[in-house]
């Protein structure tokens, strides 16, 4: 299992293929990533793998300030 | 009539007066953030009134039931999306999430929020020194949201924030200015553009701000939670340009007596007889 913004989700290979269970394309504007506190670059969601256990922060741009 | 001959030097100075931060030049001096709109469609109408070259923004997880982008909304709107770190309590928080919306947004600046209690919302002024410095040293342009206070607008100045944020009053409370010293003695020693951010609670607010001295003001709840929020967006556009022709202009100080404005020489003598 991992933890998806704070809910147990099932074990996904990569970032990418989480977030396209999420109905997150890899083209997805204004949404970033963090793995266990870090925050993990566009660039490497395919190839960034997600170990059980990882602590997975999805957010995005909601109106706000 | 009289200031006749004055009139195209100051519309000149005026055209020619442009809001610079960080060497990126801005249309208008109103700041406007998203924060309240009941939908996108009025915020993006209430956009489009003010002006506003700027829009804020906060991060959130990601909703999967949300309905819309606000992204798009605003790209559609040509404005530059400037994210905050709203809702952060320390400077550990708030550099995370300043890092998160860089990687998000793909822009290197940043609001600097860092609240120190959630009755106030204002800024814990240690932390947020703190997360400025290293926003600074990892290459943001960081706008820090500050209290009032002169020494440390000036601190965040000199560990080399892009702009200073002094809070009229406390966020959403429409308090307007507690204390126009204060913010007349931030613009005074300030370097950098100072923008007043929270407490608009109306125009003459915002024409203050400016009036004092500010180079822009921000506000969200004033125009979100307006009864008309597209006409107050106009009406706080219109109030951040008379106060920042007003400020140009020069006002006349303080008098504590009258200063008649006629002759005292040549008067009738109109005494009977």
């Amino acid at each position: 299992m991992i933890l998806v913004n704070g809910s147990e989700q099932p074990d996904a290979e990569t970032v990418a293929a989480l977030l396209e269970r999420l109905g997150i394309g890899a083209q997805a504007r204004g949404v970033a990533v963090a793995l266990d506190g870090v925050v993990l670059p566009r660039s490497q969601w395919r190839s960034s793998p997600l170990p059980p256990g990882t602590r997975v922060e999805v957010v995005s741009a909601i109106q706000g300030g | 009539m009289q200031s006749k001959a004055a009139e195209p030097d100051a519309g000149a100075a005026l055209d020619a007066d442009e809001l610079l931060i960080a060497g990126q030049r801005l249309r208008s001096r109103l700041l406007l953030g998203s924060g309240g709109f009941v939908s996108f469609d009025l915020l993006a109408s209430a956009v489009k009134a003010s002006g506003t070259a700027v829009v804020t923004v906060a991060l959130r997880r990601i909703d999967p039931a949300a309905r819309g982008s606000l992204i798009d909304t605003l790209t559609a709107l040509d404005v530059w999306v400037l994210p905050n770190t709203a809702g952060c309590y320390t400077a550990r928080d708030a550099v995370s999430t300043a890092q998160l919306a860089r990687e998000a947004l793909e822009t290197n600046w940043i609001k600097l929020e860092v609240i120190g209690d959630e009755h106030t919302l204002m800024p814990d002024g240690l932390e947020l020194l703190a997360a400025a410095e290293q926003l600074v040293a990892d290459g943001f342009v960081v706008l820090p949201y500050t209290t009032d206070d002169p020494i440390l607008a000036r601190r965040l100045e000199d560990i080399g924030c892009a702009a200073v944020m002094p809070l009229g009053s406390p966020i959403g409370s429409g308090m307007g200015i507690a204390n126009p010293y204060n913010i007349s003695l931030i613009c005074g020693q300030a370097g950098v553009p100072v923008v007043l951010d929270a407490g608009v609670g109306t125009a003459s607010d915002a024409a203050l701000a400016m009036e004092l001295g500010c180079a822009a003001v921000l506000c969200a709840s004033a125009v979100s939670r307006a009864e008309n929020p597209v006409a107050m967006a106009e009406a706080i556009a219109a109030a951040v340009h008379a106060g920042r022709a007003a400020r140009l202009a020069g006002r006349i100080p303080r008098r504590e007596v009258a200063n008649a404005s006629s002759p005292r020489e040549g008067m009738a003598n109109l005494a009977a007889g």
